[in-house]
């Protein structure tokens, strides 16, 4: 579990109440340690990342600090808790707020070395990572077909050293499969044609946070839409704003991701069932849902815990009948 | 371990010899600690909570942190008389959340509207506006010098990161910032929000200890 903390110049944990932009802290933790690190042995570890927010993106590298200019991949098995198709071979891999992925790291390469879990986004305040220089809007952030991130990514060694694995320089038996030659499940098939496809608009307004230009109504019955049970929809996430990433989770069922502008994901390590997915400046993403028999009232919010409380959440509810609320 | 622990033990026994030393040395410790180390509730204030003077729709001259937050519940939100897009909507709103918080207003909670054109509103101005909505005791209207409001809404936190959006004041926030000063307990809800969202809000300030 992944947390950045900020304390004041007398050692006490802060909190900006005042701030509804979004909380940095510039200190990490990693399952509440400061500065933490871990003996391993020289074999294969599967390891699942948690970003507890609650405004803070990580993009992940393995960095050898006496090989900065080495690409150490690693492997992405699951996201969102579900595993993909097949391990995915990765330099990197960028969450969110809530957001999980499972990896497996292979230390025999590092034996008698001590390395760095590294995040080397580059986040400067609560809006999100730094837009890439040079990108248009409506530009993704994407991958090379290495996974190499081509943005907003600091130098190796330059970026916020997260947990420090001391690897043994005794080699150890790994009776473990190499990821390369496992496959998991296929996904199910996107392929139904949804019963209506609803449009969501997440922004700033008046300095608190919309979905489509309302703010959630605490009152517990008031629903923005209907869903109904046993139907299949597709959501459409929008943000036409050029410098706020939103993690937008959804509760009750998992989704797909269909495409990112229109274009299919070139994240593959989102090729998997999820429930929380980043929206990225002026960025539109097409979400599948297969509602099944399960009644009842839910959220879709952003998970940048400062905007959720300050507003950018709906709720929506299942019934045997749905509505036809395009844009709720 | 041992030895810091058995330093920590020394610390503990020589403790008592400082009843022995003169008072005006122990005292000098305690103001140099306390001018080091500011408390939680210190820390809000100089950064969020500036004293700057204010004027009242009464021509009454006012300090922001000492007479209007200081020991209180409190309310704060920006306006100004002339506008005509979020303001009017947001201060009919308020109407409704002082109606509601009934016996509570001017006694446990106070709100403040402060106007983001100081230059154009004059108390004068202000309290005809305030008359306009049937204000009540309780809720009062203030301008004053344009720094130090720029100084409030910035340490308020009625901002937005994009420099040309902050100075756009039609664009303004329309936020109700909240809270229990003495309990250093701040939030903030949509000026825009159902008036019984407001008053839940700010109900939470109430009876807390």
């Amino acid at each position: 579990m992944f947390a950045d903390k900020f304390f004041d110049d007398s050692g006490e944990l802060a909190f900006d109440l005042f701030n509804l932009d979004g909380i940095l802290g510039d200190k990490f933790l990693v399952n509440g340690t400061i500065q933490p690190f871990f003996q391993v042995q020289p074999r294969r570890y599967r390891f699942r990342l948690l970003d507890t927010g609650p405004s803070r993106f990580y993009s992940y590298f393995l960095t050898d600090p006496s090989n900065l200019s080495a690409n150490n991949p690693f492997w992405v098995i699951a996201n969102d808790g579900n595993l993909l198709p097949a391990p995915v071979q990765v330099s990197t891999v960028r969450i969110g707020p809530a957001e999980r992925v499972d990896i497996i790291i292979d230390f025999s390469q590092f034996a008698g070395k001590s390395i760095f879990l590294e995040n080397r986004l580059l986040q400067i305040n609560g809006q999100g990572p730094v837009p890439p220089l040079g990108f248009t809007p409506g530009q993704v952030e994407c991958s090379d077909t290495n996974g190499n991130v081509l943005s907003d990514i600091r130098p190796a060694g330059q970026g916020d050293l997260l947990l420090r694995f001391d690897v043994s320089s005794k080699p150890v038996k790994d009776n473990s499969l190499p990821p390369s030659k496992q496959t998991f499940y296929s996904l199910p098939s996107t392929n139904a044609t949804p019963r209506i496809t609803r449009t969501f608009k997440f922004d700033r307004l008046n300095g608190q946070w919309s979905v489509n230009g309302q703010f959630v109504d605490t009152d517990r019955s008031a629903f923005r839409f209907t869903v109904q049970q046993n139907s299949v929809e597709n959501w459409l996430l929008t943000n036409l704003t050029g410098d706020w990433t939103h993690p937008i989770h959804i509760h009750l069922e998992e989704h797909q991701i269909l495409s990112r502008n229109r274009m299919p994901n070139p994240l593959a390590a989102e090729n998997s069932r999820k429930d929380v997915t980043q929206l990225h400046p002026n960025e539109r993403v097409l979400l599948f849902f297969r509602f099944r028999d399960w009644l009842g009232r839910y959220p879709i919010h952003c998970h940048n815990v400062v905007h959720e409380d300050h507003a950018m959440m709906a709720l929506w509810h299942v019934e045997p009948t749905g509505d036809n609320v395009f844009v709720p | 371990m041992n030895l810091s622990r058995r330093n920590l033990l020394g610390v503990a026994a020589v403790a008592p010899l400082a009843a022995f030393l003169p008072e005006a040395a122990s005292g000098a410790g305690r103001a140099h600690a306390s001018k080091t180390k500011l408390t939680p509730r210190e820390r809000i204030q100089q950064m969020h909570l500036p004293n700057v003077p204010l004027v009242t729709q009464d021509g009454r001259q006012v300090h922001f942190y000492d007479d209007l937050v200081k020991n209180k519940i409190v309310t704060v939100n920006f306006f100004y008389t002339h506008c005509d897009e979020i303001c009017p909507l947001v201060t009919a709103n308020l109407v409704k959340v002082q109606k509601l918080l009934g016996d509570r207003m001017g006694k446990d909670v106070f709100m403040h509207s402060i106007t983001l054109k100081p230059e154009d509103d004059t108390p004068d101005q202000i309290r005809k506006y305030a008359e306009s909505y049937h204000v009540k005791p309780g809720w009062t209207f203030y301008t004053g010098k344009s720094e130090d409001i720029e100084r409030l809404r910035k340490g308020l936190g009625f901002t937005y990161p994009e420099p040309a959006i902050d100075k756009d004041k039609t664009q303004h926030i329309g936020n109700i910032r909240y809270g229990n000063e003495r309990l250093t307990v701040w939030a903030a809800c949509p000026g825009m929000a159902r008036p019984e969202t407001i008053v839940e809000s700010v109900s939470w300030m109430f009876d807390r200890d």
